[in-house]
């Protein structure tokens, strides 16, 4: 059976390029950069060029760049650490209700600490997160605002340099940009962010590495001890295949103007052929890779299996598929009702997606959707009509 | 546990889920039972026709089930319609959600839910069914003019209940 890959929000396959230049720093180059020898100066070596690629791809200086282990541990050094670095009594922090877990456990963990007070923006119906609401937020204690370039589930694109313009220079800001830097403009200038978070296996490198960047002079505090590493900014030792693989991985990042197309065949032939179905998420102001949907009366988590046994690869915000047993906190955040939610299925498309592979998930989709119908009945209505 | 994310289900779960026994409503059912909520993302209806085994005992003769809800609600659906298909009332009421869960093989510890599930629509369908005809509440009831008489005076406080209970779910 052919399997399709319609997943990589959630990961993409590392390149091959990006596997080539990454091996020899396994077996061959394998020194540790902050060694005085040839091996540890070699390392050193790949650890820089790199370091200064990815400068290039952000626009930034050198001395910007710090690599970690993924976007995760970016987001909550940025959360943790200039909470941490501040001077106020209790600093205050705006950011996004459909922020990534990272961002807003990072945040619930400093409330509970008592360190700082949160303010959690809703979004739009169409997942947008408006500049005015942000300038509503801002209080005389708001020390940094945290909004996503875009989001990983109904991959709506945030007005990131609108909000860099309101916020000038005068309150921190920061952009997960994890879903943003295949697709849209990195430019931290042209953004207007203090720091910007991002992670490789997102962009066909590999899992395991990631970096912050950090605008020179921002106020914020090292959250992880215990060796000199990054400017004495981030300790541990430097995952050289990784961070090589990153910054090929940032080489290779091009303009794909396929993949708009084929989401769009997408979207249109599911909402048309596919009874009661609908787009969750602005179709606009979208990463063109993106589609989420919801289809009533149906369960994500079995949607998401039966395609699965058709050898499609897909994901759902539906609460049946993870361990909280609650929908999709972006779902739920942009309107949707619980079992609206349940309903939903993501589909992320990937450089290798084809038309014939889109025409062929729709017809499946179809088929799995209408199998699920037959097994619910009518009992959601008739649940409504008793209640 | 260390892995808590769903990608753990048996081959008999998976089974049962790509293929469900006794799917679907049947027709003139005895009794049903509904069970679940939109909100947690389960709901589940148990159909049954009640029919008398070679005993003479009350058995149930047809069972069918509609489901809305992940891939543990549908297997847990489809395996209790199974283990309670031609058994006698009695026999059914005393199905356990460790039988359904062993049926299958297990569950992920965050799934067993489902199974409970499934059990009380079962549950449900065979006290509508005894709530609705007189001479069943019990087996050793037996049904004579007076009793039959007694049924039906009070079958209209019973409906009141019923309707009570469905709010509650």
């Amino acid at each position: 059976m052919k399997r399709m890959y319609l997943d990589h929000a959630a990961t993409t396959p590392v390149d091959k390029r990006v596997l080539r230049a990454m091996l020899p720093y396994f077996t061959n180059k394998y020194g540790n950069p902050m060694s005085l020898h040839s091996f540890g100066r070699e390392a050193r070596k790949a650890v820089e060029e790199a370091r200064s690629k990815a400068a290039g791809f952000f626009n930034c200086s050198v001395e910007e760049i710090f690599f970690t282990s993924g976007a995760t541990e970016s987001n909550n050094w940025v959360i943790k650490g200039v909470v941490k670095a501040s001077q106020s009594r209790k600093p205050h922090i705006v950011t996004s209700a459909i922020e990534h877990h990272c961002v807003l456990e990072a945040c619930q963990g400093i409330e509970k600490d008592g360190l700082a007070e949160v303010t959690y923006l809703k979004p739009d119906s169409r997942g947008i997160i408006s500049v005015e609401s942000v300038k509503k937020a801002i209080r005389k204690n708001t020390i940094l605002v945290s909004i996503m370039y875009v989001n990983n589930e109904i991959g709506t694109l945030e007005p990131i340099e609108e909000i860099g313009k309101l916020l000038e220079e005068k309150i921190l800001f920061h952009t997960d940009a994890t879903q943003a830097v295949n697709y849209f403009n990195c430019d931290v200038k042209k953004l207007g962010v203090d720091f910007l978070s991002m992670s490789g296996h997102k962009i066909y490198g590999p899992k395991g590495i990631g970096l912050l960047y950090i605008k020179k002079g921002s106020l914020i505090s090292r959250v992880q001890e215990g060796g000199s590493q990054e400017g004495e900014m981030r300790a541990g030792t430097h995952n050289v295949p990784g961070i090589v693989g990153l910054a090929k991985a940032l080489d290779l990042v091009k303009k794909d103007k396929n993949i708009l197309q084929l989401r769009n065949h997408l979207i249109s032939r599911v909402l048309k052929e596919v009874p009661l179905s609908r787009l969750n998420g602005s179709l606009d102001k979208r990463s063109p890779n993106n589609a989420n949907f919801t289809f009533n009366n149906i369960e994500g988590e079995s949607l998401v299996m039966l395609l699965d046994k058709e050898g499609i690869a897909s994901s759902t915000g539906s609460a049946c598929s993870s361990r909280s047993l609650e929908p999709s906190h972006v779902l739920s955040a942009i309107g949707l009702k619980p079992e609206e939610a349940h309903g939903s299925l993501r589909l992320t498309l990937g450089k290798d997606t084809t038309k014939k592979d889109i025409d062929f998930i729709v017809e499946k989709i179809k088929k799995a959707v209408a199998k699920l119908r037959e097994i619910s009945g009518n009992v959601l209505e008739e649940y409504e009509q008793l209640h | 546990m260390f892995w808590k994310n769903m990608n753990n289900y048996t081959k008999k779960t998976l089974n049962q889920f790509l293929k469900p026994k006794n799917r679907g409503k049947i027709k003139n059912p005895d009794g049903v039972g509904m069970v679940g909520n939109p909100v947690c993302g389960d709901l589940m209806k148990v159909y049954i026709k009640v029919g008398k085994n070679k005993k003479g005992e009350k058995n149930i003769k047809d069972i069918g089930f509609e489901t809305l809800g992940c891939v543990a609600a549908v297997a847990s659906s489809s395996i209790t319609t199974e283990l309670a298909k031609n058994k006698t009332l009695e026999q059914a009421s005393k199905i356990t959600k460790d039988e359904i869960v062993e049926s299958l093989g297990g569950l992920p510890r965050e799934k067993v839910h489902c199974s409970v599930l499934a059990n009380q629509a079962l549950k449900k369908a065979i006290e509508d069914y005894r709530s609705k005809s007189p001479a069943s509440a019990s087996a050793s009831a037996k049904s004579s003019a007076r009793s039959a008489s007694a049924e039906s005076a009070s079958a209209t406080g019973r409906k009141r209940r019923r309707s009570q209970a469905g709010k509650a779910f």
